[in-house]
């Protein structure tokens, strides 16, 4: 429309950059901070411009963690996060599409009430029922152990849901030709669903990878070696010290650390992303 | 709705929906019920032996002052962070809801906090706003506020909604896009063409077609800082000074873990299952609502 | 190559539906078979128990002197086109056509032989690499026919396989379908709604109202002798006049034969005259609306002493209301009235209730 010419849109352009400077102001600072000296930083006397340590506080951090509190590198606290990130979405993926396919091309008798069962559990964050689930998980001798870290969060309905929903979307005949083609329950999966799938469980895996990097309260409950731990736990281990020997430096580039992976996911695969953040939350 | 075609099989489908079963009872179920059972049970100071109570534990949570206060506090915490984020995401998505060049660009440099776990989001916020060492803290100092958010309670809830909010934009602001490009132009053309001015247009068209996406919006927020918040407390302010930033999940944790006392913990856990699903019973009334709509 | 029998075939869904109330059809070896019927009719219900894709609540399904009630839709050799082709989408469309041969375990060399000669014969071997969402409306309808004569099947099945396809399309494949079945020579089952196609492509035609056959023979026998006045209004375009025989005009004209109580003609069997025909009928009409199509002209008169019409049947016409064809460009002006006339030997006598006809 013509008033959306000239000065409104000079307008529109400024509130944008403003925004988009406001939601990276805090991300910029922790780059300038995981380049400088930490004494500069304690003293309160941070530059706002880079400083000259960044390959030193990187090359600690990766490789050798703070001086003081867990000395773990953060190398391997990434590891241990890739790992339960990469458990969660596959785990949750595959049982997920097999259970849907289950339940959405099979008459069986408790079919409804299996259904149910598993779609209730959309409800309930692992946040409201950790204790008794951390006993089990001890229970279980899965303590300080991948599978404990991450099969209490792959029980969850929504992803059950969401390649039940894209089932009922495929046209019968598909599966109808099959059968004349002479594919059984086995080959119709294999060859036809699962390729069909493949859009849907990528924007699911999208989403749950980084639902999966991102936990926090399950893997600070359940881990108690320093070795087992993930890199959002290690960072929160790094400034439980007194203030003033807190390594900000260190501590500034295992944030950056800990919002590369999933950061690089939702911007490398955006299309992706956006659409599994919508599909998930329908 | 259910398909016409199936395949003939009588133990296939339950092999396929076996192991999903096996986790979601283990690890969902069991726990639950566990949490239900153990919210009727009081342990003695030594861990030895444990008594049935009935609703005891229900009873000395709602006695409890403190525990009446962070159920204001958690829903005060909600609905501020709702407020905040959801008003700065609609102002940029209606900003970038324009036909503006770079749109994508925009985008792109919009939502990716989206992808920052909440302890350190809560990291990057202490650092900036520390007291002794924060950036900001320096200015505003000199601007003559006596800010120090570890002592204060009001200034330490405050740096918890900001930081919480700030981590919610991109979400809000990409289902406020989704839901502003949905609406046909030519809606806002007819309003136009009747007269309407820009201002006038947002309030009266604009805003009432957005509806549904911010009720939608507000129901996810709440949940969001019910839960996600956790990560954000715990690495700025460990629920303190006081309790001036315990909400009810941090103070699950805290009394289960730091205070030991399971049974309270656990009877917070059944009422915190009974918000969640009272939330996510409003959420789905809309949903249905949105398909008519 | 095979007959298709099928004996008193009966559909009876969980809810006490009666989709299909007892059907009996003999399709020879390489006939070309057509269902045809309204919508509802149970046509394509038939087609899919032929196929297997539903089950068989009584009677016996024989396809080559196998009953195969009980065989999976993979083994009873046959073949279906669908009528949304049901290509797999993520497969090009040589593996689209190589699938149901890979599935049987065929050589890789033979899948090659079969699927390129598929192609040529369909003329899709430039895009033989594409995936179906690449291809036009009738290049799926081919990769969809193609997918089923690689088979070699004893049987080939049609549901509606050319109805979503525009007009011009449609006639075309109409004739690609036919003339290919001739060549291979195999026995088909083709359902369709549309009474041109079955008209065109039929050896047997069976027209089917209500989960029952009204009538079965070859095309032309069933457009000249329908046997009842749905099979005579469903078949032939514009559709037959059907009119009642009461106490008027038209029963002092006829002296048909016991229990006749409607008279059919069909449109083109009318001669526009003056004159009057012995043993034959003569209605005056006004002329209300005049249809030219170019080779020939509907004219649509109202009859003078117009009685109540004959109960709804498909494309009927109102009440007291006839359609007259005239060859060539010229007819009458609206308004003007008129004598149409046709002979004994083209009328057609039914019972009062419509379901038998008397001569």
């Amino acid at each position: 429309m013509v008033e959306e010419e000239g000065i409104r849109r000079y307008v529109a352009h400024i509130i944008l950059w403003i925004g988009i400077a406001i939601v990276a102001f805090p991300v910029y600072i922790a780059i300038i901070a995981s380049t400088q000296d930490n004494a500069a930083i304690a003293n309160g006397q941070m530059s706002l411009l880079p400083g000259g340590h960044f390959f030193e506080t990187y090359y600690q951090t990766l490789f050798v963690g703070t001086s003081g509190s867990t000395r773990e590198p953060v190398l391997n606290m990434m590891l241990n996060s890739l790992i339960m990130a990469m458990m969660i979405a596959v785990g949750k993926i595959a049982i997920s599409i097999i259970s849907a396919y289950g339940i959405v091309y099979f008459r069986f008798p408790f079919r409804m009430p299996i259904f149910w069962i598993i779609f209730i559990t959309l409800m309930l964050p692992v946040e409201v029922r950790i204790y008794p689930t951390y006993k089990i998980v001890a229970d279980l001798h899965l303590l300080d152990s991948y599978a404990g870290l991450s099969l209490p969060l792959i029980a969850s309905a929504t992803a059950t849901l969401l390649f039940r929903q894209f089932f009922m979307t495929v046209p019968d005949e598909l599966l109808e030709a099959s059968r004349i083609d002479g594919a059984g329950p086995f080959r119709f999966f294999w060859d036809t669903l699962l390729p069909l799938s493949r859009t849907n469980m990528a924007a699911l895996f999208v989403i749950l990878f980084i639902l999966g990097w991102n936990q926090y309260l399950w893997p600070l409950l359940i881990t108690t070696r320093d070795d087992m731990q993930t890199i959002q736990v290690g960072i929160r281990k790094m400034i439980t010290t007194t203030d003033a020997l807190t390594e900000w430096p260190v501590v500034m580039a295992t944030a950056l650390l800990a919002m590369l992976p999933p950061i690089f996911v939702v911007v490398a695969m955006q299309k992706l992303f956006v659409r599994g953040l919508v599909e998930t939350e329908k | 709705m259910e398909k016409q075609s199936v395949f003939q099989s009588k133990l296939l489908p339950y092999a396929l929906v076996a192991p999903q079963l096996a986790i979601v009872l283990i690890f969902f179920y069991w726990p639950a019920v566990q949490a239900v059972i153990q919210s009727f049970l009081l342990q003695d100071a030594f861990g030895l032996s444990t008594t049935f109570v009935w609703f005891e534990n229900y009873l000395e949570l709602f006695k409890d002052a403190a525990y009446f206060e962070a159920i204001v506090r958690t829903f005060a915490f909600s609905f501020a962070i709702a407020f905040s984020s959801l008003s700065f995401a609609l102002l940029l998505a209606v900003m970038a809801d324009k036909p503006l060049r770079g749109v994508t660009l925009y985008r792109t440099l919009l939502i990716w906090p989206y992808a920052v776990a909440p302890p350190v989001v809560g990291v990057l916020f202490i650092f900036m706003l520390h007291p002794s060492l924060g950036v900001l803290s320096r200015y505003l100092r000199a601007l003559g506020v006596d800010w120090n958010p570890l002592l204060n309670g009001d200034q330490a809830a405050l740096l918890i909604i900001l930081a919480a909010a700030w981590k919610q934009i991109s979400y809000n602001f990409l289902f406020f896009l989704a839901g502003l490009q949905a609406i046909p132009k030519s809606v806002f053309e007819a309003a136009a063409i009747d007269g309407a001015r820009p201002m006038r247009r947002f309030w009266t068209v604009t805003f009432p077609l957005l509806s549904p996406t911010i009720f939608f919006l507000l129901v996810i927020n709440i949940v969001y800082a019910f839960f996600e918040t956790f990560g954000i407390i715990d690495t700025m302010t460990r629920g303190g000074p006081g309790k001036s930033t315990e909400t009810l999940v941090y103070k699950v944790y805290s009394d289960g873990l730091l205070g030991g006392n399971l049974g309270s913990s656990a009877a917070q856990s059944v009422i915190l299952m009974v918000i969640v699903i009272v939330l996510t019973g409003i959420q789905f009334r809309f949903v249905e609502r949105k398909v008519t709509y | 190559m095979a007959n298709v029998t099928l004996r008193n075939v009966r559909k009876t869904y969980p809810g006490g539906f009666e989709a299909i109330k007892g059907v009996n059809v003999d399709v020879g070896d390489g006939q070309f078979c057509v269902l045809v019927g309204p919508s509802g009719c149970g046509k394509s219900t038939l087609l899919r128990m032929v196929a297997g894709l539903e089950t068989i609540s009584s009677g016996e399904i024989d396809i080559g002197g196998r009953i195969v009630n009980q065989i999976e839709p993979a083994d009873r050799d046959i073949a279906m086109v669908f009528q949304n082709y049901a290509l797999y989408p993520h497969m090009s469309v040589y593996n689209n056509m190589a699938y149901g041969l890979r599935n049987r375990g065929m050589a890789e060399a033979e899948v090659k032989t079969r699927v390129e000669e598929a192609a040529r014969v369909l003329e899709l071997a430039p895009m033989l690499e594409r995936k179906p969402r690449q291809l036009s409306g009738g290049q799926r309808q081919r990769v969809a026919m193609g997918r089923a004569i690689v088979r070699q099947p004893k049987v080939f099945l049609f549901d509606e396989p050319l109805s979503n396809l525009d007009a011009k399309l449609r006639i075309a494949m109409r004739v690609e379908i036919r003339k290919l079945q001739r060549r291979l020579n195999t026995t088909s089952i083709y359902v369709t709604h549309d009474q041109l196609e079955a008209m065109t492509l039929a050896d047997i035609l069976v027209v089917m109202n209500g989960g029952q056959v009204e009538q079965i023979g070859n095309p032309l026998d069933i457009y000249q002798k329908p046997a009842t006045t749905f099979v005579a209004s469903f078949i032939g375009a514009p559709p037959m006049n059907l009119m009642p025989l009461g106490s008027d005009e038209l029963k002092s004209q006829i002296a048909g034969p016991d229990g006749a109580g409607i008279l059919g003609i069909r449109p083109e069997d009318f001669v526009l005259s003056s004159e009057t025909v012995s043993g034959g009928v003569a209605l005056d009409l006004t002329v209300e609306a005049i249809e030219h199509v170019g080779a020939e002209t509907f004219v649509y008169g109202s009859r003078q002493r117009a009685e109540q019409g004959v109960a709804a049947n498909p494309g009927e016409l109102p009440p007291g209301e006839v359609i007259v064809r005239v060859p060539g460009a010229t007819g009458p002006a609206i308004g003007e009235r008129i004598r149409a006339l046709a002979p004994r030997d083209k009328l057609h006598l039914f019972t009062a209730d419509g379901r038998k006809r008397v001569g």
